[in-house]
């Protein structure tokens, strides 16, 4: 005979407010197997978890059923406390009578009714649990950054300072990401390439950091403390232990049209190339799509001039696999392609820009060594539009429906820049709101406005339209002074909506974690775990979870570290018990549950089995591995023949929860 | 052909190439040909028959001899070809130890519509061009083969043979227009009251005799849900006065994704319920949502129900779908 104590918490108002908890704990306390029902302001607290516990071992409880909050918010706690008070933590069941029942019901009446059905739902479940008893898996102490800008490498380094083996999978020839390409940084001016370039370079003479630059990664098998990850390392056509980084082949190739992405486009390298003069590894890359040599195997100059030999036109693309405890995405952002804006006419005018693009123009290293020019002819722009929100804060057909975040800042940045350096330039910023929130952010926009006399106009732009003299007719709208404008501008500026790196959604079917309609990952707990995947371990490093500058991004790859060297520092992780396992003799074999199994934890072999004729069949059927499977179900719904069934949730358990909620 | 398909049979079976032959066997009637395997060459002579009534889809028959020692010489029209890349691509059957003889078919006769057109005392049946001669014992009748087609094969989607080691007869092509979602169509624009009511009249004849179950070919679960307590679906079967609902959703939902839409459950139905229209719809469905696919063209099990594309529909399309 089973004993069941049900216990239904008040959580405060949050419950109580909306359901008669008195009267669900009165009602459940009538059904069968239950011996006990109690209510409590706090279940959670102390007193309440001594609540259970001094039940569990006076009335020799079997199962307890805790009304509360969601299982993601408690049932670890409550697991606790059974285990605490002698009762195996599996015949724990929560029925969640807060974030489904009294937060989205006003009427009090309904919403009791529908706690009692919960609860008679998770008694019913509990009724069929068996106690669970949880293994355990070791630890790969080596975790692997999935992209290497300035969130990935301050994870990197942190984990590495704590001591433990870290690699970080680059796309691009070299470290740094975009903030390379940053001129200032915003709200301090301080130089992004002084303060970054250190940060690269100690990463690459980190005895503990191994960087694969111009690599992908392509598959990803494994589970939270053993991942096997699968890593192409394209052919850069350059041997990397024996180039120097002189950069001589990239002054003697000559293919010399190759737009360069560095510098948005903006100029020109050669076909094999040294990204920046700062890049890590500073290593030359062979572009196969340019190079004459390996497109019909005619010129070989950049091998003749190479003093060490380290041009190798026959180097193929190889695959590493390496095991990692724990993985980081840092996959990043883009700004959104603005083309398809034809309003600002930035296929039309080469001095319609974007904001990375401004960047450039003002960066020394740039196209135009820093001095800012317009793109078209050259010549100094004396009167520049910037426009705020362009993709961002839109409907959905048309762009972003979020704020990226980084835009007011930067835009007040270019704009505070310009006036200081060129002071005969007038500057003109059309905003939606202007948004600082940010230590000395709205400090950093005052200045703009008030010391260095940007004209900020709220409103919006209509249209660019370019002119035959060259310049542009910015028309646009004055909401405060309620009247059409026209700007005869000579360089228009589009602060685009970032969006998460393309590669972000293929990783994020590899890793099997959550995106959200943006393609922004999902973490565990928007608030309480930021840093975290909803996927035990993977976590996530910078942009790739939100828009965000970079000390937040800093903070975060941080943060993110903590959580991987948290993981990192244990020998063992605890598995959970609640994985599938196969009926045999149930089992087809049919291979169904193979192909949804997102673990790749199910194999199959051929087995004998005694018939009840005494004679033996040979029978292929299903296993599934208890240290992979991380009890998603997909299988148990996959299998037609009802063999699989996963330990906690179970399909019988299921169809009494289902039975309890209809009678 | 029966005389060339025979001649073949024991040729292979003589040879010892292989060890028995799966095809049909005359029943009572001789419109009642049923599958039937035969170990000897007398036995095929007397007994083995192909003409325009043997319908059955034999494929499954090769799960009673996949223990058994030697290869098997397995007759298949072109709609069975794909339930036996269906049986294998599932590992129910090793394809090594199958012979299969593809044979051509221009569709099959259902005996009921020319029952129905007032003939009896059937013994026979010919094809002779866009007409079948059916004989009696009173004499021979020529009727349409449209008008007494089975209704499968007039929406036949695929006279090709999707797998074989020889052919007789013709192979042929699949059918790209073959209209076999009209009625399924026609379901989707009744109200959902209609489509209830539609279905309760049909289902509510059923009388669990299990023949669509045994025939299909999708159908080789070791143990049945529906003969097993403990799946707790045994006895959802028959909840109320309209028992039988529960037990045909849930095998269609089973055969999802697998279904080669051979007809074989509407064929064997002694109370004449359209089953394949269940089917049906989820194929449509699947090919409208994720793109075409034919269960069993090939030996793959990925269909797509169980395997991930990045074009396939959002599931908010397939829930606003589900919604209508």
């Amino acid at each position: 005979m089973q004993r069941i104590g049900v216990f239904v918490c008040h959580c405060g108002t949050n419950i109580a407010a909306t359901v008669d908890v008195k009267a669900v704990a009165e009602a459940l306390g009538r059904e069968p197997s239950v011996v006990l029902s109690a209510e409590y302001q706090y279940m959670c607290s102390e007193s309440g978890q001594n609540l259970i516990k001094d039940a569990i071992r006076e009335h020799g409880l079997t199962g307890i059923v805790v009304c509360s909050c969601s299982p993601r918010m408690h049932e670890a706690t409550f697991r606790k406390t059974a285990t605490a008070a002698g009762l195996n933590p599996y015949m724990v069941e929560i029925a969640n009578i807060r974030e489904q029942c009294s937060w989205i019901h006003k009427n009090i009446e309904e919403a009791t009714e529908k706690a009692i059905i919960l609860g008679r739902a998770a008694i019913a479940k509990v009724l069929l649990n068996a106690p669970l008893t949880a293994g355990e898996s070791p630890v790969v102490k080596r975790a692997l950054v999935i992209g290497g800008g300035i969130a990935g490498i301050q994870t990197a380094l942190d984990i590495a300072e704590a001591g433990y083996e870290v690699d970080i999978v680059e796309k691009n020839p070299t470290i740094g990401g975009k903030m390379t390409q940053i001129d200032k940084t915003f709200p301090t001016l301080d130089c992004a390439a002084c303060i970054l370039t250190p940060k690269m370079v100690d990463c690459a003479q980190h005895e503990k950091i191994k960087i694969y630059s111009y690599s992908e990664v392509e598959a990803v098998s494994g589970f939270v403390g053993n991942f096997s990850v699968k890593i192409k390392r394209k052919a850069r056509y350059v041997d990397e232990t024996k180039c120097t980084g002189c950069g001589l082949c990239t002054e003697k190739c000559p293919v010399k049209k190759v737009p360069n992405e560095f510098n948005m486009g903006m100029d020109n390298r050669r076909a094999v190339y040294i990204p920046f003069a700062q890049a890590v590894p500073k290593i030359a890359t062979i572009d196969a799509d340019h190079c004459n040599m390996l497109k019909n195997g005619k010129c070989g100059v950049c091998a003749k001039v190479c003093s060490v030999g380290a041009i190798d036109y026959k180097q193929k693309d190889t695959i590493i696999e390496e095991k990692y405890g724990a993985i980081v995405v840092a996959t990043g952002f883009n700004p959104i392609k603005v083309d398809k804006y034809d309003e600002y006419a930035y296929s039309q005018s080469k001095d319609v820009i974007t904001s990375l693009e401004f960047e450039r123009l003002t960066n020394a290293a740039g196209p135009t060594s820093g001095t800012l020019l317009r793109p078209s002819d050259g010549k100094h722009p004396h009167t520049i539009v910037f426009i705020q929100c362009v993709g961002s804060r839109c409907t959905p057909e048309k762009g972003k429906t979020y704020c990226s975040k980084i835009c007011c800042m930067y835009t007040a940045k270019h704009a505070m820049l310009t006036r200081e350096k060129y002071p005969d330039t007038d500057v003109y910023v059309f905003y939606i709101d202007v948004r600082t929130p940010g230590k000395n952010f709205d400090e950093f926009y005052r200045r703009a406005v008030e010391d260095y006399g940007v004209h900020y106009i709220k409103g919006a732009v209509g249209k660019v339209v370019p002119r035959a003299d060259g310049t542009l007719d910015v028309q646009g709208s004055d909401l405060i002074m309620n009247e059409q404008i026209h700007i005869k501008a000579d360089l228009v500026v589009l602060a685009a909506a970032i969006e998460p790196d393309k590669s972000a959604r293929p990783l994020a079917t590899m890793l099997t974690a959550s995106m959200d309609t943006n393609d922004f990952f999902t973490e565990a707990h928007a608030k309480l775990r930021p840093v975290e995947s909803p996927t035990a371990g993977i976590f996530l490093s910078g942009t790739c979870q939100g828009p965000k500058d970079i000390p937040e991004t800093v903070s975060q790859a941080s943060a993110c570290a903590v959580k991987v060297v948290g993981l990192l520092a244990k020998d063992k992780l605890t598995c959970n018990p609640c994985v599938a396992h196969s009926d045999e003799l149930m089992c087809n074999g049919c291979g169904q549950c193979a192909n949804v199994c997102p673990y790749g934890a199910i194999s199959y072999s051929d087995k004998e089995f005694r018939m009840p004729d005494r004679t033996t069949k040979m029978r292929r059927v299903a296993y599934v591995n208890p240290a992979v499977c991380q009890g998603c179900g997909a299988c148990t719904v996959t299998c037609p023949s009802g063999a699989m069934d996963l330990y906690g949730f179970s399909n019988e358990q299921i169809m009494a929860e289902v039975d309890a909620i209809c009678k | 052909m029966q005389e060339v398909m025979k001649k073949r049979a024991i040729e292979l079976l003589t040879s010892g190439e292989v060890a028995r032959v799966i095809g049909w066997t005359a029943g009572e009637f001789a419109y009642d040909a049923t599958p039937a395997i035969f170990e000897t060459a007398e036995e095929i002579e007397k007994d083995f028959v192909y003409d325009d009534f043997t319908a059955a889809n034999v494929s499954k028959y090769l799960l009673r001899v996949k223990t058994l020692e030697g290869k098997t010489l397995v007759f298949l029209k072109p709609c069975d070809t794909y339930s036996l890349n269906q049986l294998t691509a599932e590992k129910r059957i090793d394809r090594e130890k199958v012979y299969v003889i593809g044979v051509g078919c221009e569709g099959k006769a259902d005996v009921e519509k020319i029952k129905a057109r007032g003939i009896s005392g059937i013994v026979g049946i010919e094809a002779d061009g866009d007409n079948y001669t059916v004989k009696t014992v009173y004499g021979d009748e020529t009727v349409a083969k449209a008008d007494v087609m089975a209704d499968r094969c007039i929406t036949c989607k695929s006279k090709k043979l999707a797998s074989y080691d020889e052919i007789i007869g013709e192979d042929g092509e699949e059918i790209a227009n073959c209209g076999r979602f009209d009625l399924v169509e026609k379901l989707e624009q009744m109200t959902s009251e209609e489509r209830f009511e539609f279905w309760q009249g049909e289902l509510s004849r059923c009388i669990r005799c299990n023949a669509c179950r045994n025939v299909c070919p999708a159908c080789t679960c070791e143990q049945c849900v529906f003969d097993n307590p403990k799946s707790g679906i045994a006895q959802k079967a028959a909840a109320d006065s309209f028992e039988e609902k529960m037990f045909h959703i849930i095998r269609a939902y089973h055969v999802a994704g697998r279904c080669t839409d051979c007809g074989e459950c509407s064929r064997v139905c002694p109370e004449h319920i359209p089953l394949h229209l269940l089917n049906r719809k989820f194929i449509k469905d699947m090919d409208e949502l994720y793109g075409e696919y034919q269960a069993g063209d090939n030996e793959d099990v990925k269909h797509p129900l169980i395997s991930f594309t990045f074009d396939d529909a959002e599931p908010s399309i397939v829930r606003e779908r589900g919604a209508e």
